[in-house]
């Protein structure tokens, strides 16, 4: 893993020049790039390589002319309506887990006994998966579930409840998945902005509101846009939540499912890598807008000194 | 006030900071607030997992607060219903196998990375990242297609392969950001006091990375096990992960007793939180989620 | 919060801090210090005295554990620091990254509700004073060190608060630039005539710039004087050692009259001042190197002989390194260059030799 061969093609170097291992050692070829090329290789043959195969195979229907899947798809109404469904649970999903997780991990930017407990804890929904969370959420909040006793008991509300095996469902189990995630990743960013500017706002008259306004969100700025993208990202491909705990016939047949029955019910793979290829496009152009706006604000180091 | 001196010093007086009566009342409201939302979180997320282990033990549980009768019975049942034994030695198979290749595959390219500069370094990076940008369904779908089409699919290498795609970029993620912050000077340093490349390897780098690389290494374990997609969109029968048998189960709830389904997804709990907390003894919490660093801090 | 005040009075100050196995540590006790109007005060004392705790209490940073901080008659210790509106130079200049050097600047006027007509020319005032005039609308990422370093003095005193505090301004700065911005913080401090508190670990800075130094060491207090008291006149071994005063030799005592210390071991024989009443056979003496001077040859009056063990080169002078025969070693400035091996006589002026009694091990 050390660069292997750079000390043979060394010259003994003389006192006084530089040894460190970045600077460049001699004209010519550096053993060392040849430690990505297992990785690079990896990478085009088992992500890019599909990736493309899967473009040009949506290109290639099975019956009808080189457009025929995509025009399929947006006049299937069994096919067109997925993106909406799927925006429709994905976007509240993202807005909620981003925009309570700033607060919250605002509140918890210094180290605390505190802070380190509701980390690990929150760690926990992150790591047991949707899976797990679906046949939990479907016991937990199911018609006898412990919530619906609870609400019945305190006289909170009596009818039944209703938050399995339809859009509700798939929401909560979203935010109960993605949440978790939205904290973790924005408290990392806030724990690098250097609380030594805070302070320094704090000397010059801003109380805890004005250190948020004017210091930790315009340096948070490109870091929430960041989460937003990838909390977006993991619920727009929602999966076993939507099966699971939605109506994956209706109101929660999102565009992972279209394509997965194309693929592995119908066997129609041209028809599943044309829907993989909007999903993927849909995200993009979210991602991509999204990511603009980041242009706005400011882009460098977050620490206090000359870095 | 010192007279006539500096300009800045004559200048008006200034007005004093202003100040909020109702401060402290809004800011303690605000505080009880989003204490209550992690509360209520927390409190919500702990029942739910809470119900699944009871009703794991109940021989009858219809309504009411707790089961009418406890039986470890339906543990073995699943084990047997759903062949646990197989599937669980697949899974061993599927991590341990990711977890040594994206370290082989990743760790060195990570060392290149973090320590040279070369043309074509963001495209490399950017090919990196984006298999963790792109959702795994996004990039499941053909590759599940291309593995069928060379007859990988639905084997215990396809499996492995498919979950390799965002291991080993994660491996290099991970490893990149402490590979840069090794001092370059001690592999130096090491060189000048004559040790070779392997010694410097072996007495240097290695014991400088071994951190960084069980870090990795239990990042990717614990994300392995619990990552669904890709393993559904490649496994066939035999070459299901827990994760996997977990969701049939589930998804054909009506077809076997659900004791039976909460029993299995018992022993999958245990089998993520065993490592969970193995790992979150050597890193990070915010680690397993903050794989992008946006803010290289020099 | 005022705009000017008479005195900034600090009674029994202390801090605690949480140590290692839940041991609490005073990081500072009870410290006593009256600020008067424009007095340029400077906290003096390794690292781990407790200078920096005791700015970042004045600061309201931190919380006091104990103690009263007043202006003239308001007792200001439980304000938080927003509203003691003090201005602060950090260690590191603690600039916002995000806002250009005139919003930076502009900052703390921002927060006072100052109308934005009024802020510009007030900002450009302050740039001014600091020798940045023209910079306003640069990013701090594309200034120097010391660029930034008066952008964060301009900042601290755009809001004409009535004290400023400094920690450590000059210690991220190079040999060159640290003693041209010594220059300027005067300067300033002149001009303004701003109360000013500093705090370093370089007592060089404290004595070019302070009207009264404060000589800290384990969050305790060990002098407060006028940097000519301090230099001349440690009030124990902590500081004098912390002062420069390199030679700190333990001798026997033989005799003391009226102040004067004889003090006898061997081959060397010593009289010097008594700073504090000595007990026990032994004393310590501390004598700066460069108050040593090369004697004639010959057995005077606190001349010693020995011999040049080694010689650090200075260009103007030499720093000796000499060896008595008993193995005595002496630090001595002296003019000229010198060899090693060569036999010296140095002598000690009786009343730059400082006596301190015994240290308590």
């Amino acid at each position: 893993m050390a660069p292997s061969g750079a000390s043979a093609a060394a010259k003994p170097q003389a006192w006084g020049e530089h040894l460190s291992a970045t600077a460049v050692r001699r004209a010519g070829f550096d053993p060392a790039l040849l430690l990505v090329v297992p990785a690079a290789l990896f990478m085009l043959l088992l992500f890019v390589y599909p990736f493309v195969y899967g473009l040009v195979l949506s290109f290639e229907p099975k019956e009808g002319g080189a457009l025929a899947n995509y025009h399929h798809f947006f006049t299937s109404n069994r096919l067109w309506p997925t993106i909406g469904t799927t925006l429709k649970l994905a976007m509240p999903a993202t807005l909620i887990n981003v925009f309570v997780a700033l607060p919250i991990a605002y509140r918890m930017r210094q180290p605390s006994p505190w802070r380190r407990t509701m980390t690990a804890l929150l760690v926990v929904p992150i790591t047991l998966g949707t899976v797990l969370i679906a046949e939990g959420m479907l016991t937990y909040f199911g018609p006898k579930g412990w919530l619906s006793q609870f609400l019945q008991a305190a006289h909170l509300y009596d009818g039944a409840i209703r938050l399995t095996h339809n859009y509700w469902g798939v929401l909560i189990s979203l935010v109960v998945s993605g949440f978790p995630f939205a904290f973790l990743l924005i408290l990392s960013y806030i724990t690098g902005i250097d609380p030594v500017l805070a302070r320094a706002a704090s000397t010059l008259g801003a109380d805890s509101r004005a250190q948020f306004r004017y210091i930790y969100l315009p340096l948070l700025a490109p870091g929430l846009a960041m989460c937003f993208c990838l909390a977006f990202v993991q619920a727009f491909s929602v999966f076993p939540s939507a099966v699971l705990l939605g109506a994956p016939a209706g109101p929660t047949r999102v565009i992972s499912i279209a394509a997965y029955e194309a693929a592995f019910e119908q066997y129609d793979y041209s028809l599943a890598s044309a829907i993989a290829m909007l999903m993927g496009f849909v995200q993009l152009l979210i991602v991509a807008f999204v990511l603009s706006l980041r242009g706005w604000f400011y882009k460098g180091p977050v620490g206090g000194g000359k870095g | 006030m010192n007279e006539g001196i500096a300009s800045v010093a004559t200048s008006p007086v200034l007005p004093v900071v202003r100040t909020r009566p109702a401060n402290a009342w809004t800011s303690r409201a605000w505080n009880a607030l989003l204490w209550g939302a992690i509360v209520l979180f927390l409190v919500n997320v702990g029942l739910m997992i809470a119900a699944v282990g009871v009703n794991s033990f109940a021989t009858r549980w219809f309504g009411g607060w707790l089961p009418q009768g406890w039986t470890p019975s339906w543990y073995a049942d699943a084990w047997k219903e759903f062949q646990l034994a197989s599937i669980l030695w697949v899974t061993v198979e599927v991590v341990l196998s990711v977890v040594l290749l994206s370290l082989l595959i990743g760790v060195p390219a990570a060392y290149t990375l973090a320590r040279r500069e070369f043309p074509g370094k963001r495209a490399l990076l950017l090919l990196f990242l984006l298999p963790l940008m792109v959702p795994p369904i996004t990039y499941g779908i053909p590759l599940a297609t291309v593995l069928y089409q060379t007859h990988l699919g639905g084997t215990l290498t396809g499996v492995i392969l498919a979950n390799l795609i965002p291991a080993a970029p994660f491996v290099i993620l991970v490893m990149t950001p402490f590979i840069e912050q090794i001092d370059p000077n001690l592999e130096s340093a090491a060189r000048v006091f004559g040790a070779n490349t392997l010694r410097t390897f072996v007495h240097v780098l290695v014991p400088l990375l071994g951190p960084g690389i069980l870090a990795a290494a239990l990042l990717v374990l614990v994300r392995t096990i619990a990552l669904f997609e890709l393993t559904f969109l490649t496994a066939g029968p035999d070459s299901q992960t827990l994760v996997v048998a977990l969701y049939y189960a589930v998804f054909a709830a009506g077809v076997r007793a659900p004791q039976s389904v909460d029993a299995m997804a018992m022993i999958y709990m245990a089998v993520t939180l065993v490592w969970l907390l193995i790992a979150l003894r050597f890193v990070n919490p915010t680690q397993l989620v903050s794989r992008v660093r946006e803010h290289p801090q020099h | 919060m005022k705009h000017d005040f008479n005195e900034l009075r600090l009674e029994g100050v202390t801090r605690r801090f949480a140590g290692v196995g839940g041991n609490a540590f005073n990081a500072l006790s009870e410290l006593n210090l009256t600020v008067r109007r424009g007095e340029f005060i400077a906290l003096l004392g390794p690292s781990g005295c407790g200078k920096s705790t005791a700015l970042n209490c004045i600061a309201g940073l931190l919380a006091l554990s104990g103690g009263t901080i007043r202006l003239d008659d308001m007792r200001i210790d439980t304000l938080p620091p927003e509203r003691r509106g003090f201005g602060m130079v950090f260690q590191n200049y603690a600039l916002f990254p995000h806002m250009s050097v005139a919003k930076n600047v502009g900052f703390g006027l921002k927060m006072r509700g100052v109308p934005a007509s009024q802020i510009a020319p007030r900002v450009t005032q302050a740039l001014k004073l600091v020798q940045l005039a023209g910079q306003e609308h640069k990013l701090p990422g594309q200034l120097s060190g010391g660029q930034q370093q008066r952008v964060a003095i301009a900042r601290a005193i755009v809001i004409e608060p009535p004290l400023i505090l400094m920690d450590e301004p000059l210690s991220n700065l190079d040999a060159k630039l640290r003693l041209e911005t010594r220059s300027e913080i005067r300067r300033i401090h002149r001009e303004l005539g701003r109360a000013t508190i500093y705090v370093t670990h370089d007592q060089d800075e404290a004595l070019s710039l302070a009207d009264r130094i404060v000589v800290m060491k384990d969050g305790v207090v060990q002098q407060v004087g006028t940097p000519e008291e301090v230099y001349a006149e440690p009030a124990n071994l902590h500081v004098a050692r912390f002062m420069g005063y390199r030679n700190v030799i333990e001798l026997p005592v033989e005799g003391e009259r009226d102040g004067r210390v004889t003090l006898a071991s061997g081959d060397i024989r010593l009289s010097g001042v008594r700073k504090l009443p000595l007990s026990g056979t032994h004393a310590m003496v501390a004598i700066r190197p460069e108050e040593i001077s090369l004697a004639a040859p010959g057995a005077h009056a606190n001349v010693i002989a020995g011999r040049v063990d080694n010689v650090e080169y200075g260009g103007r002078d030499s720093l000796l390194e000499i060896v008595t025969p008993n193995g005595t070693r002496l630090h001595v400035r002296a003019p000229g260059r010198f060899d090693a091996g060569a036999s010296v006589f140095v002598h000690v002026p009786p009343e730059r030799a400082l006596v301190y009694p015994q240290e308590v091990h």
